[in-house]
């Protein structure tokens, strides 16, 4: 039994760890007022890249590619959204659709209607020595791949960034009045356009994390609405770096449930598992917006700045 | 890359075969891209109501599947029925249940947005994989064929198929009953009262409720429950007139591709048709091309996506040198203006 709680912490981790990336990159993104929906349209072209990179130059050259991937699909979508100022709704979805598209095609075109097997070098386990030895948690927290330890610090490293230099002030300035930013001399446009892409970069990562140190393959529409839980994590926790974090968690924690049920011999149809992160991605974002009392930036969504 | 080296042999090659499953025949007119069309003018039509209201509804593709689903279990239950008269009226009840289920579906997606304000796009996106979750339980589990080899429901009965338009075609009188909904449609926004609040509330809410004395919240809902219905009438059609039977997949993203079939119409109900059939075409063709010419049809996303972004280029063009032809949803109203800025 405590093997099986030991699996459910390590697989919630794992599962969080794509998650976290692609809310921290969207965090971003709300915090300088935008919502981009093309999320998922990022992290599907990530986890492209992942697989092409990977097979070509190995785990490194992957998550560069990936990276790169998720950058490209961030690109279009910031052209619109902070360049053109259109509805950022429809040019996010439209980028979601661009992605899954472009993704999808390539995929069959270089691996024929099936998908042949594709065997690509993955990141490994690299358990911390001592830390991973600690009881229950050890090895959910510490036995993990080393992208899991870089999401761990990223989460502190962009809450002082955001909240404590003077980068991360013009960034939420940006999101909460636009206009008193312009006149305060921040170039409003130029902002948003790079926190899209950071975002698209971080988005590109979760799909490489998914790929490389996750699955191990690639499989048309394999992103199953990571993008757009992962919106639902930002709003779940607060346009905060550390609350993505802990809503991310819960996120890793529902999708691993599986393991402990099987573990437990409880049998149900696993579509329920399935569908389980998405009956909770609607609830928390009721939970979210019934507990609404400041915390998304004012501006989030404007298209129109004055 | 098997990029790289297609040659200029295949692309005509690729082309021929778009051809030839899109408009090449008039058999190819009629029985793929008008069969193909009549599922996007109706989900496509559920688009443009809800967008016209400013509630965008991205989840016609889980409505439709409410839809398909519905419809395969009233049929399923009505052909239980001995006596004729009765039977009659099968098939309409099918097509019922499934509007119903539609609204029902985008009724959860109202309730959330009016209730607690969820972002719709979210929450309809979210109930979209929750449907497609549901329909891959019940294809395997209560709604499978009896000899359970399968997953999918078993074939419905020749009395609850949809009449034939075109005899010795696929074509169904779902395309008719798709086109009349276009026509309600246009007429019922364009000439009505409740058309009036639905615009008045999608060109500017604040005004809307303000100075029009218009009850934004209920029209809002309103276009988004009829939007599910249509969306849920594209599903029992495509039950009825196409699959006879639910199954996984049965949806290759029409509720996607309706963003683009309502974006490209401008959100005009009557031009949904003409574009519902361009897709349609497309799609066909796209389907063509996989089959003979190995091209692979998910590329017809991208082709989507790219027309979307090109209609958004071309009206942020239009913003900066004004004309009156502005697509209503593309100059809406920011969500919380600030005070004292232009509303222009």
């Amino acid at each position: 039994m405590s093997g099986s709680v030991t699996a459910f912490f390590e697989a919630t981790v794992r599962t969080a760890t794509p998650l976290l990336f692609a809310g921290l990159g969207e965090t971003l993104a709300e915090q300088a007022g935008v919502i981009n929906v093309g999320l998922e349209g990022i992290v599907i072209a990530g986890a492209f890249g992942a697989v092409a990179g990977a097979a070509v130059g190995g785990v490194a050259f992957g998550f560069l590619v990936a990276a790169a991937g998720g950058a490209a699909m961030a690109a279009v979508f910031a052209v619109f959204a902070a360049i053109l100022r259109s509805d950022q709704i429809i040019a996010g979805t439209a980028v979601t659709l661009l992605g899954l598209g472009v993704t999808g095609t390539l995929y069959r075109w270089e691996f024929g209607p099936s998908g042949a097997a594709l065997t690509i070098p993955t990141m490994h386990a690299m358990p911390l020595p001592l830390l991973d030895n600690i009881p229950v948690l050890g090895p959910a927290l510490f036995g993990q791949p080393p992208v899991a330890y870089a999401a761990y610090l990223l989460v502190p490293a962009l809450w002082w960034w955001t909240y404590r230099t003077y980068g991360g002030l013009a960034l939420r300035a940006v999101g909460e009045n636009p206009e008193a930013a312009r006149v305060a001399g921040i170039p409003v446009r130029r902002v948003q356009f790079a926190a899209i892409m950071a975002g698209g970069v971080l988005g590109g990562v979760s799909g490489g994390t998914l790929v490389l140190a996750q699955v191990g393959t690639f499989a048309e529409g394999m992103s199953a609405g990571r993008g757009f839980i992962a919106i639902a994590i930002v709003a779940l926790g607060r346009w905060n770096p550390a609350g993505a974090a802990a809503a991310a968690v819960i996120f890793g924690a529902a999708s691993a449930l599986q393991f402990l049920f099987q573990a437990m011999g409880w049998h149900a149809p696993y579509q329920l598992f399935l569908a389980f992160p998405y009956v909770l991605t609607l609830a928390a974002l009721a939970f979210a917006g019934s507990a609404r009392q400041g915390g998304a930036p004012a501006a989030l969504g404007r298209a129109r700045i004055d | 890359m098997g990029l790289m080296t297609t040659g200029s042999a295949s692309i005509a090659q690729a082309l021929a075969a778009f051809w030839h499953g899109s408009l090449g025949s008039e058999y190819a007119i009629v029985s793929a891209t008008l069969v193909r069309a009549t599922p996007l003018i109706l989900t496509g039509l559920a688009v443009a109501i809800a967008f016209r209201a400013g509630v965008l509804n991205i989840g016609a593709e889980g409505q439709f599947l409410a839809g398909a689903t519905a419809a395969t279990i009233s049929a399923g239950l009505a052909a239980a029925w001995p006596n004729p008269a009765q039977s009659a009226l099968a098939l309409p009840l099918a097509l019922f249940g499934g509007a119903v289920a539609g609204a029902t579906w985008a009724g959860v997606a109202a309730w959330l947005r009016q209730r607690f304000g969820v972002l719709e796009v979210i929450s309809t996106i979210m109930l979209n994989f929750i449907a497609a979750e549901a329909v891959a339980y019940l294809v395997r589990g209560p709604l499978q064929e009896p000899s359970h080899v399968y997953p999918q429901t078993p074939t419905l009965p020749p009395g609850l198929h949809l009449a034939k338009l075109v005899p010795g075609s696929r074509l169904h009188v779902g395309f008719a009953l798709a086109v009349v909904a276009a026509v309600i449609a246009w007429w019922v926004i364009r000439e009505t009262a409740s058309g009036f609040r639905l615009r008045a509330t999608g060109a500017n809410p604040l005004a809307a409720a303000s100075a029009g004395q218009i009850d934004v919240r209920a029209a809002a809902t309103r276009a988004f429950l009829v939007s599910g219905a249509v969306a849920g009438l594209a599903g029992a059609v495509e039950v009825t007139g196409v699959t006879y039977a639910l199954y996984e997949n049965i949806s290759p993203g029409y509720g996607y591709t309706a963003i683009a079939v309502a974006l490209l119409a401008n959100l005009d109900p009557l031009a949904v048709v003409a574009s519902g059939i361009f897709f349609g075409a497309l799609e066909a063709g796209a389907a063509g091309m996989q089959r003979d010419a190995g091209v692979p049809s998910v590329v017809v996303s991208a082709v989507e996506a790219s027309i979307i972004l090109a209609i958004l280029a071309a009206s942020a063009a239009r913003a900066r040198w004004p004309s009156p032809a502005i697509p209503q949803l593309l100059r809406r109203p920011v969500r919380t203006p600030a005070a004292g800025s232009d509303p222009a």
